[in-house]
């Protein structure tokens, strides 16, 4: 039995019966670890001391009988844009390259009341401005199915962490897709909340309306779990929902029939490769096997989506980042005046990525052509949100492609911020909308994995995890295991 | 020769008020004035990475107040937007403020010149979080090898209030500031401390020939902190402006700053140097919806206003002229109206609260709002006056051992002694002998000499110690002069 292979419930229930401990658990994770993370390279930084001393706290709670979460003593891997109480965040930025927050993000305040054991955080695309982990100031993050490929981005460091056994289950941040499709880039699943479900206190803004933290998981019970532990409304955060939070276990089913679930053909025929379609059809059919009743649905203005986003995040993005100006924290290049430190200090600090993202953003806001870029987007946006209301009547959920391809080679688009852009084509309309979604894993295509996407209503992560579970309990197409082994 | 003889000055003023609520604007930090450097901070208002705003109801509360004071439409919907430039006071390098959806707008208020009233708009006021403060090594910033930020201000609320460009001369400036500051004061959406910066104003002027109906280049004079100074800086700008125009030159449309020491306005930034402040919709907030009810809570806790009481306290008998001191602060008029409570001579309370109250707190470099005399016994040694107890000259000694000591005017009195002597036959007493002295002023009065009288009575006054009853002196006086006759 490879612990590093089982699911958050799986250990949680070995952990409940005795058999094995948080301690062995962590330990299992480092050597894990210390044999691949050479070739993955999805941390920033580990936390082996500060882990082992964790569990063995929870340890001795599970031995006094104390009652405990299911997530007690599981180790979990975040981002490096949530920030960490005394632990370095850098958002993979030289700026930030030696910030150490003050205080914990609400997740991880979440998390850590459940249990769970910080075992590092997680490798990204810069400050999240990319969608293959190349932008990260630090080093590209490789795909555990091929290590030629990218893990996709920005946040794939957690997904490559937890497709290669070294956590068993992560936090990502979502602003175009950056859970969703390094999920499905690495074979995992990521779950993208509603806006507003997952308090964004502690989190590194980039794009402030499109942000959003959800998990990385190995299967849909796990996603459950840790959206009980993270969701819900925080005063510290004003657009956070103040929405009830059900009991997302306990609302597991195993039934999709008479479930309305439509296929947009916007998305198919936006350029999906083959075999990736072949593998979606392949889901529909299943789908429609086991009672679903499968619709084409039309989203008209998704062509729009991908510069509408750009034009927003980028906006948003030019105005989050103009704290790092070397005056309080990060890095500091000294000059002979404070203009000087300000250009001297961002024109060393930000990768080029950073650094084109604000360059447009600034653009799109200068009174020259705030109204031709900026105020045209924010017209997108509503049509966009027009579009999923419009599609609300006729549906209860929508299944697409997580993205177009399966995970492309490294430097395959790194030169191409357009073709990196596009990347997020199938992603990107749920951020504008706030909707939630989930990409889970469909089998393989020449050898690497196929992320299926199913977007609800707001609010409605259940009918998500309803659809991924059936498929899960009815397919052994959801659960995929890279061979690392092998070289 | 004056601008006046050939233009005509037009003048519009951005005021920010900083609002009295006990915590920042969008933390829970203390707005406290001073503390040690950078110890009312938190992440949030340093801006840290990963810190998000939470807006403080209590600054909507007081801004709509102050819209309210100001007779302005407050909105039903309003947002928070971002300004975006660099400068090190400014923890994320963008103010949260408000663009295009204000709190407040189409106001206006009432100014009296020269007896005659006017209104000036006030186009809009609007929420926003003030800036840190830069502390020099040296002079100033360019004079400086280092300098410090404190970001202890970081966050405190501020209100801007945008006036109209409606004022035609420097005294109607002074006179909107001042009654927009006395408003502010009176709503309590301000402590109004113009000496700790929490108000300040940025002027804009043109001028225009006499006759013009068009508006001139404006400048833009930014930060002046007192009314001294707005007087004094449109005082100079209006010289400048007008030598600049009589030479048939152009005024330059750009943003200066007023030099106190010097007495000069200094050109800061050329309108080609402008900022671009690329507002956008602040997304770390979400827009407010203020429903009427909400609007409504807050007018029924507006108290009068300036307007209003300067109104009653004439109905009360007060001249236009005392009605305007004693509502200069409200600290003063509600002390006026609290004696006033206990002793209903608005007259006789007017006085001596103008008089000598306010000259004894400013002697002691005090105001109304920390007066150690309190209403009820300034009241009281009113009544003590009334009653002929003490005469109006020993109350002015009474009123200061008030203040020195706070006990009560009647312990006072008895315990010095203070008592007016009213007993006829100790004073005719006193004064025969005070005649029986001054033989010399008995016969210059009774020659005709009307002054030799008040030599008399100053004379029964010093041997009494200034305690007998001014009346009765008066009385027996006459009489003793006359039987000598």
């Amino acid at each position: 039995m490879q612990l590093y292979t089982l699911t958050v419930h799986q250990l949680s229930e070995l952990m409940a019966q005795k058999k094995i401990s948080s301690v062995e658990l962590i330990n299992a994770y480092l050597e894990r670890s210390s044999k691949i993370e050479h070739k993955i390279q999805a941390f920033i930084t580990h936390t082996k001391e500060e882990a082992l001393a964790q569990a063995r706290i929870v340890d001795a709670k599970r031995m006094q009988g104390e009652e405990l979460s299911p997530l007690a003593g599981i180790p979990v891997a975040i981002n490096d844009n949530i920030c960490t109480a005394g632990l370095k965040t850098t958002c993979a930025s030289n700026i930030l390259n030696s910030y150490i927050p003050p205080a914990d993000a609400t997740v991880v305040t979440r998390l850590k009341n459940a249990g769970s054991i910080l075992i590092g955080k997680t490798n990204m695309d810069e400050f999240g401005m990319g969608s293959s982990t190349e932008y990260s100031a630090f080093t590209p993050t490789k795909n555990p199915y091929a290590l030629e490929a990218v893990p996709g981005g920005s946040s794939g460091g957690s997904a490559a962490a937890v497709a290669a056994g070294e956590a068993a289950f992560a936090l990502g941040s979502d602003t175009a897709g950056d859970i969703r499709q390094p999920a499905a880039f690495c074979g995992v699943l990521g779950l993208k909340p509603t806006y507003g479900y997952v308090p964004r206190t502690g989190l590194i803004s980039y794009a402030s309306s499109l942000d959003q933290i959800g998990p990385l998981a190995r299967d849909i019970t796990d996603l459950a779990l840790i959206l009980n532990a993270i969701l819900g409304h925080d005063p510290k955060d004003s657009t956070s929902a103040t929405v009830d939070v059900p009991d997302f276990k306990a609302g597991l089913v195993n039934d999709v029939k008479g479930l309305r679930i439509g296929l947009p053909k916007e998305y198919m025929e936006a350029g999906v490769e083959g075999k990736v379609a072949a593998k979606i059809q392949e889901a529909v059919k299943q789908l429609e096997d086991m009672g679903a009743i499968c619709v084409e649905v039309s989203l008209p203005h998704t062509e729009y989506a991908v510069a509408a986003h750009y034009i927003i995040s980028c906006a948003e993005a030019s105005s989050n980042l103009a704290r790092y100006d070397g005056v309080r924290y990060g890095l500091r290049v000294e000059a002979e005046d404070v203009l000087s430190m300000f250009m001297q200090t961002r024109s060393q600090g930000f990768g080029d990525e950073v650094k084109r993202r604000v360059l447009l953003g600034t653009h799109v806001l200068s009174s020259a052509s705030y109204d031709e870029y900026y105020t045209q987007a924010l017209k997108v946006r509503t049509l966009n949100k027009q579009d999923f209301d419009q599609v609300w009547t006729q549906v209860d959920c929508l299944l697409t492609p997580a993205s177009l391809t399966t995970a492309f080679k490294i430097g395959e688009k790194a030169q191409d911020a357009l073709a990196m852009y596009l990347s997020n084509f199938c992603t990107i309309p749920v951020n504008l909308a706030g909707l939630p979604a989930l990409t889970l894993p469909f089998g393989l295509a020449d050898g690497m994995p196929v992320g299926l996407q199913l977007i609800a209503r707001h609010f409605d992560e259940q009918t998500l995890l309803r659809v991924g579970y059936s498929l899960e309990q009815n397919t052994d197409q959801t659960s995929l295991k890279p061979d690392l082994d092998r070289e | 020769m004056s601008y006046q003889d050939k233009y005509e000055m037009v003048c519009g003023v951005e005021t920010h008020v900083e609002l009295a609520t006990k915590t920042k604007i969008f933390c829970a930090c203390t707005t406290e004035f001073g503390g040690e450097q950078n110890t009312h901070v938190c992440p949030v208002c340093l801006g840290l990475p990963g810190a998000l705003p939470v807006l403080n109801r209590e600054v909507v509360n007081l801004a709509i107040k102050a819209g309210l004071a100001l007779n302005c439409e407050i909105a039903e919907f309003t947002k928070f937007d971002r300004k975006n430039y660099f400068y090190p006071d400014l923890s994320k390098n963008y103010q949260t403020s408000q663009y295009d959806l204000p709190i407040c707008k189409n106001g206006r208020l009432e100014i009296e010149i020269n007896g005659e009233s006017k209104s000036i708009g006030i186009t809009r006021a609007h929420m926003e979080e003030d800036a840190g403060k830069l502390v020099h090594s040296g002079e100033s910033i360019t004079t400086s090898d280092s300098s410090y930020v404190d970001y202890n201000r970081a966050g405190v609320p501020l209100l801007e209030i945008v006036s109209e460009p409606d004022m035609r001369t420097v005294d109607e400036v002074i006179a909107y500031l001042q009654e927009l500051v006395q408003i502010l004061d009176y709503a309590g959406v301000s402590d109004c401390k113009m000496e700790q910066g929490s108000v300040r104003f940025d002027v804009n002027v043109s001028l225009r020939p006499l006759g013009s109906r068009e508006l001139g280049t404006r400048t833009e004079i930014k930060n002046l902190n007192s009314f001294a100074a707005v007087r004094r800086c449109l005082e100079y700008e209006t010289e400048r402006q007008a030598k600049v125009l009589n030479k048939g030159e152009k005024v330059i449309q750009e943003t200066r700053t007023w030099d106190d020491s010097q007495g000069v306005t200094l050109s800061l930034r050329t309108k080609e140097e402008a900022h671009d402040y690329r507002y956008f919709p602040e997304a770390d907030l979400v827009p407010l919806k203020i429903d009427p009810e909400w609007v409504e809570r807050i007018r029924a806790t507006l108290p009068e206003l300036p307007a209003a009481k300067r109104e009653r306290l004439k109905e009360l008998g007060l001249s236009g002229y005392e009605a305007g001191v004693l509502t200069s602060s409200k600290a003063m008029a509600d002390y006026f109206d609290r004696v006033m409570q206990n002793y209903a001579d608005a007259k006789v309370v007017a006085n001596w609260i103008m008089g000598d109250l306010s000259a004894l707190l400013k002697a002691n470099n005090r105001s109304f709002e920390d007066c150690p005399i309190k209403p009820y016994q300034l009241a009281d040694m009113l009544k003590l006056i009334k009653k002929g107890d003490i005469s109006g000259k020993i109350a002015k000694t009474v009123l200061e051992e008030i203040y020195t000591g706070g006990k009560d005017p009647a312990v006072i009195v008895k315990e010095k002694g203070l008592v007016q002597i009213r007993d006829q036959d100790a004073l005719e007493k006193i004064i025969a002998e005070v005649l029986a002295q001054n033989p010399k002023s008995v016969a210059d009065y009774q020659g005709g000499k009307e002054k030799a009288f008040g030599f008399l009575v100053g004379q029964v006054m010093k041997a009494t110690q200034g305690k007998a009853n001014p009346e009765l002196v008066n009385k027996i006086l006459k009489e003793k002069l006359q039987i000598a006759y």
